[in-house]
């Protein structure tokens, strides 16, 4: 078990620069998601800190060393593909113990730590059957075992749930925060998908082109985006222009539709001057009803424009005045039907707001 | 007719006209030459129809067909290792290199462009007497006289693994092409030196290529009758020249039918040998 450290990396294929200067601290034992659309440079800082690519400057540390120069099979880490990456010509029980054979582990001792890895991971049956006599999810499962077995400092996993059916996916989501609370191992994981990382990570650290947009705990940057791009990327926001009329210990928003809206100081931390800002609302946060509003709220009157219906919640598109706004109610029996004259409630102190430009 | 009828009729009639081709230019004359296998060939000069024995039992008994048959197969077998040596190390390259993947397969089907007999006889060029080697040898005062290079079992194989190296290297890329990238990764990760990972992943699972490398290299070296002629000596005839021999030269049609059925089944017996232990799907990949 090891912290990371990135320092000041920069990595540039040619003349495309896929990782803009940045730092990461990342803490011994932590799961920590590196969150962002394809292309944003989180596959390559894991491949960087694999020792699959070098990085164009700075330096990577690993429990404190330095390992820029050190090359990936001296770096002790367990990697995990998204294609699962198992050898199709070895059993199960070769696939695991491959790892085990290039350390110094006692060749009579090597059985006894590939079925452990087995039961780890719930399959201690398959160990004479090949790769692709498995399914899909038991797959990965022994590509997670083969990377643990050797008990690496760093467990990195490259979108290891993506290729996986939907259901399949959500278990092994619990599956795997288990097996890493159990052994305990600092984790890095990178996905696009937002719900993984909210639902599995210690922190999350948001990129885009190549930059980090926001480093935090999933708490933190669902509901206090740095960015607008943190803002959009994780969960559906309403966005507008706002002014901030006060900063301070209560920061006022003045926006269309909602007029002025105190928001507090903590979801507006970026927020230092009065002048142009943004005011961020989540679509969750817009609730759609037909009766007046409770003491508190802002109520908004809107018309129904779109129902997407997905069972036991509805995203309504809303037009107020002449702004279209996203909500998501939970909702038990009918959802309203379009063209439905609705009052929208809105807390302020669930609104968050970014300096605006 | 029914949509699964139709389906089911569909191959065949796609396939009917390679069909028709294999069984008119090859079963056909391939009954022939059973046929001709059994006449004989008279002292007049003509051909005696019937049923005789006497081709098989001079092809079959005579040490002199064997011993060039086995020599044949020897050939056939240092021209394949050769051009396995040779050709993986390229095939490896092409299939990790990035991007220019094309252009280098196009070179290396660049030769099939240019007659194979046209491309043995080059040799003579360059190895002759007055070829372009010993030129530049005798201009830099390094030899007062020629070597002579050519005419011997060496130049027979250099000029089998200059017409075979592009089959096993295309082969070989086929099966190497395959092979996820990500395994040597995972492999180096779990502690692997590269060296280790290519013995432990990557060999093993190019072996079904480098086998049927292998084989095209074998079958088409060991029925070859152009190299010999013109790059071996009078004692460097293969099994193939026997056949050009007694059918071309001595129009003895029985005999040279007798001796091709003869190469024909020895090296049939190696394709099912193959076929058994790696299946006839790998040399399909690689030929497409």
């Amino acid at each position: 078990m090891s912290s990371v450290t990135l320092n000041n990396i920069v990595k540039r294929f040619g003349n495309f620069t896929a990782v803009h200067r940045s730092s990461l601290e990342i803490a011994e034992g932590a799961f920590v998601t590196l969150l962002g659309p394809s292309g944003c440079g989180k596959t390559t800082n894991l491949r960087m800190i694999a020792g699959l690519l070098d990085p164009t400057e700075g330096e990577i540390l690993i429990g404190g060393k330095r390992v820029n120069d050190v090359p990936i099979h001296k770096r002790n880490l367990g990697l995990v593909f998204q294609n699962y990456a198992l050898f199709p010509h070895k059993t199960v029980a070769d696939n695991v113990a491959f790892g085990l054979k290039y350390r110094d582990v006692p060749s009579s001792e090597i059985p006894r730590r590939v079925e452990k890895a087995l039961e780890l991971v719930q399959l201690p049956h398959v160990a004479h059957r090949y790769p692709k006599e498995l399914s899909g999810g038991q797959q990965q499962r022994i590509a997670l075992a083969r990377a643990i077995v050797i008990e690496p400092d760093v467990l990195l996993l490259d979108e290891p749930l993506s290729a996986l059916d939907a259901n399949l996916r959500e278990d092994m989501r619990v599956e795997l925060k288990r097996i890493q609370e159990r052994i305990g191992v600092t984790t890095i994981f990178v996905t696009h998908d937002q719900s993984e990382a909210l639902a599995m990570s210690d922190e999350i650290v948001v990129m885009s082109e190549g930059r980090v947009e926001q480093v935090g705990a999933p708490e933190e940057v669902y509901n206090t985006p740095a960015s607008e791009f943190v803002a959009n990327f994780l969960g559906a926001s309403n966005i507008m222009d706002a002014r901030c009329t006060k900063a301070g210990a209560h920061v006022t928003v003045e926006a269309p539709i909602f007029g002025k809206l105190d928001i507090p100081a903590d979801k507006a931390p970026l927020i230092e001057t009065e002048g142009p800002a943004k005011l961020v609302v989540r679509a969750e946060k817009l609730l759609l009803s037909t009766s007046e509003a409770p003491e508190g709220v802002v109520s908004v009157p809107a018309t129904v424009e779109t129902v997407d219906y997905q069972g036991q919640a509805v995203r309504y598109f809303v037009r107020a005045g002449d702004t279209q706004l996203q909500a998501i109610n939970m909702i038990d029996g009918h959802p309203f039907a379009e063209g439905t004259n609705v009052n929208i409630h809105l807390r302020p102190q669930d609104c968050a707001a970014l300096p605006g430009q | 007719m029914s949509v699964e009828a139709r389906e089911a009729r569909q191959p065949w009639i796609l396939l009917s006209p390679a069909l028709t081709a294999v069984a008119l230019l090859l079963f056909v004359p391939l009954i022939f030459i059973v046929i001709y296998s059994f006449w004989l060939r008279t002292a007049t000069g003509a051909d005696q129809v019937g049923f005789y024995l006497d081709n098989w039992q001079e092809a079959l008994t005579d040490p002199f067909y064997r011993d060039i048959l086995l020599n044949t197969l020897k050939i056939a077998a240092i021209t394949t290792a050769v051009c396995a040596v040779m050709g993986y190390p390229a095939a490896y390259f092409i299939a990790r290199s990035k991007g220019n993947k094309a252009i280098l397969l196009l070179l290396l089907m660049l030769p099939f462009w240019i007659s194979y007999i046209i491309r043995t006889m080059s040799w003579i060029n360059i190895l002759g007497v007055s070829g372009a080697f010993n030129s530049t040898l005798m201009a830099l005062g390094i030899i007062s006289e020629p070597i002579q290079m050519l005419y011997n079992e060496t130049t027979v194989i250099l000029g089998l693994v200059h017409f075979l190296l592009p089959f096993m290297v295309l082969n070989v890329f086929v099966s190497l092409d395959g092979i996820d990238t990500n395994l040597e990764d995972a492999a180096n990760s779990l502690g692997a030196t590269r060296w280790q990972a290519f013995m432990q992943v990557t060999l093993p699972l190019s072996l079904p290529g480098l086998a049927a490398g292998g084989l095209l290299c074998f079958v088409l070296g060991a029925g070859t009758y152009i190299t010999p002629m013109v790059l071996g000596g009078p004692t460097d005839a293969m099994f193939a020249n026997l056949v050009f021999e007694a059918i071309i030269t001595q129009l003895n049609w029985p005999l040279g039918s007798a001796l091709s059925l003869m190469l024909l089944v020895v090296l049939g017996v190696l394709v099912l040998i193959y076929n058994r232990y790696l299946g006839m799907a790998q040399l399909m990949k690689g030929l497409g």
